[in-house]
């Protein structure tokens, strides 16, 4: 019963395929799966608004929406209907388009943005089964997709002709291309580990039990650390705060997407959070087991609410880091790119070696978290050096 | 010749042409990124799957932005007043098609060309990998040491200079 539960969305994809005739099978099956891709995560994204507005509130002491439920009706649904009047109000809004502006170019610059960070889902998988394409590099398809956003980022800025636009442009691609690095390095430790790229034969290695706990990779010291990393570079990719530079509302408007409305805002609005949920997925498969269960009792409950209760928990740690953190500078960015998180990830990559051929008992357990917190404590001084952190003292106004 | 094939020859074959006779230099760099995503999808097209992402990875994600980056930092991106192609364009027109015939007759009709091709290698993401690290391993360090080299000249071309002659009231 369990098992039919787990497996339902692989049956019901076989089950519509055998209407189609056999010459037509690949074809009608890849449309199904594109469907599911193109319906289901936008309908997370919508959610994910609501969530974050509410959650915000919360945090912040506001109520945040608490009014639209289900339209024509009198329930409520404490706001969770407003995604729809949203959608309708971005898609129905005039789209205006600076004179100066590159028409061409400008017009472009969402599609890019979305085909990318769409095609990075074909690589995921949701459950168990349940991957588009099995390709044997899918971690290195995902990062290569993932390089492309860069690409619209920068056509978006250019073409508006906003001295914003291009700032936020640029901002966006420095960040990106600096966080990219640390990003890959944090994943390459589990490529170590597992000895392939194929994101299913990463989670296979993870699906297994000792004392009814998983073999997940966030339990040993390098993968901690991997982790730790990966989901800070991930911020960064992601552009959430601390590191939303590149659309910092209060410096530059809205970065790369001020002159965009209607429509093409939404897009980019829609291509950065399905890019958000890409790489957490992607960050799940890797260090948190991906669809299996953290305990060996709970392998019951179907794969992929496993994979959508850890992606919703990580989108909510990601809500509750904005309404913490204030945004970093310029080159508080830049320095904690490159003269911490970069080091750190190479550091890491060795320790994974190390923790790869050494004997399994604890003595590796002790060489790996010393040789971590080591380069952590140095790393971290070395970073704090000069820094004049302590009490602001201010000289006129006391 | 598959219809994907063609699809892909032709966008291809687009944004190459368009990166060499656009007027606006931005413009031929993003042509130019199209380009070598067609390239990127025609080895994906041959199973070459490393070749193929390698592809997107460093030339999409990184020479492109890199070239369209140098441009913005040298010039201001303003589209030149006259037309980027020379008054002869027509002529290689007909030149150039008639020298690819030629040249493609003539390695066609060689014998230093083996007539059959022998079976094709798997080429997975793990052999190439096995190549690089047991075969391949000095060029691999080679070019890492080069770039490595090339990086920091490049940092120290980029270093502010100190201002050595002292030059009060003026900003160097």
């Amino acid at each position: 019963m369990f098992n039919q539960l787990d497996q339902i969305f692989v049956t019901a994809l076989h089950w519509l395929v055998s209407f189609v005739p056999e010459a037509w099978r690949p074809l009608a099956s890849s449309l199904i799966c594109i469907a599911f891709i193109l319906s289901v995560f936008p309908a997370v994204f919508s959610v994910t608004t609501i969530f974050e507005r509410k959650g915000i509130g919360r945090i912040q002491n506001r109520y945040g929406p608490n009014r639209v439920g289900i339209p024509f009706t009198k329930i409520r649904l404490a706001g969770f209907g407003q995604f729809i009047p949203d959608g309708v109000k971005m898609l129905t809004k005039e789209d205006i388009v600076p004179r100066a502006a590159d028409k061409v170019v400008h017009f472009l610059a969402p599609v890019v943005m979305l085909i990318p960070v769409l095609l990075a889902y074909a690589v995921l998988p949701f459950g168990k089964n349940m991957t588009v394409t099995d390709y044997d590099a899918g971690l290195l398809f995902f990062f290569a997709v993932g390089g492309a956003v860069e690409l619209s980022v920068f056509m978006a800025g250019w073409s508006s002709r906003n001295k914003y636009s291009l700032l936020g442009a640029m901002r966006a691609i420095a960040q990106m291309v600096s966080y990219e690095i640390p990003l890959i390095l944090s994943a390459v430790t589990v490529v170590m580990v597992v000895g392939s790229l194929n994101l299913n034969d990463i989670i296979a290695h993870q699906n297994q039990y000792t004392f009814g706990i998983a073999h997940w990779f966030v339990f040993t010291p390098w993968g901690l650390v991997g982790f730790i990393l990966f989901f800070i570079a991930s911020l960064a990719e992601s552009n959430r705060t601390p590191f939303d530079l590149p659309e910092a509302e209060s410096e530059i408007i809205a970065g790369y997407f001020t002159e965009y409305s209607g429509f093409k805002f939404a897009l980019f609005f829609l291509g950065e959070y399905l890019g958000m949920f890409a790489i957490i997925g992607l960050g799940i498969t890797l260090f948190l087991g991906g669809w299996t269960s953290p305990v060996s009792f709970l392998t019951w409950i179907p794969s992929w609410i496993w994979f959508f209760t850890k992606l919703m928990a990580i989108v909510f740690v990601f809500i509750w880091i904005r309404a913490t953190l204030p945004r970093l500078r310029m080159d508080q960015l830049m320095n904690f790119a490159w003269k911490f998180m970069l080091p750190l990830a190479l550091i890491n990559i060795l320790v994974a070696g190390i923790w790869h051929y050494m004997a399994a008992d604890w003595q590796r357990w002790l060489v790996c978290s010393a040789i971590i917190v080591g380069a952590y404590v140095v790393l971290g001084r070395g970073l704090m050096h000069n820094q004049k952190l302590g009490k602001r003292i201010y000289r006129y106004a006391e | 010749m598959s219809p994907f094939f063609v699809i892909t020859g032709i966008v291809t074959l687009l944004g190459a042409v368009f990166a060499m006779s656009l007027r606006n230099l931005v413009h031929c760099a993003l042509a130019m990124a199209v380009a070598f995503s067609g390239i990127a999808a025609l080895y994906l097209q041959l199973d070459a799957q490393f070749v193929g992402f390698a592809e997107i990875l460093v030339y999409v994600g990184a020479i492109a932005i890199l070239i369209v980056f140098a441009i913005l930092l040298t010039r201001s991106g303003e589209a030149p007043e006259k037309s980027v192609l020379t008054s002869g364009a027509w002529t290689s027109l007909i030149l150039i098609p008639l020298l690819f015939g030629i040249l493609a007759w003539a390695i066609l009709h060689s014998s230093a060309v083996p007539r059959d091709l022998p079976p094709a290698p798997v080429a997975t993401v793990k052999n190439v990998g096995d190549a690089l690290m047991t075969k391949f391993v000095l060029p691999l360090e080679i070019i890492g040491l080069v770039l490595t080299a090339a990086m920091i000249g490049a940092v120290i071309i980029a270093l502010k200079e100190e201002n050595k002659n002292e030059n009060p009231g003026r900003k160097s």
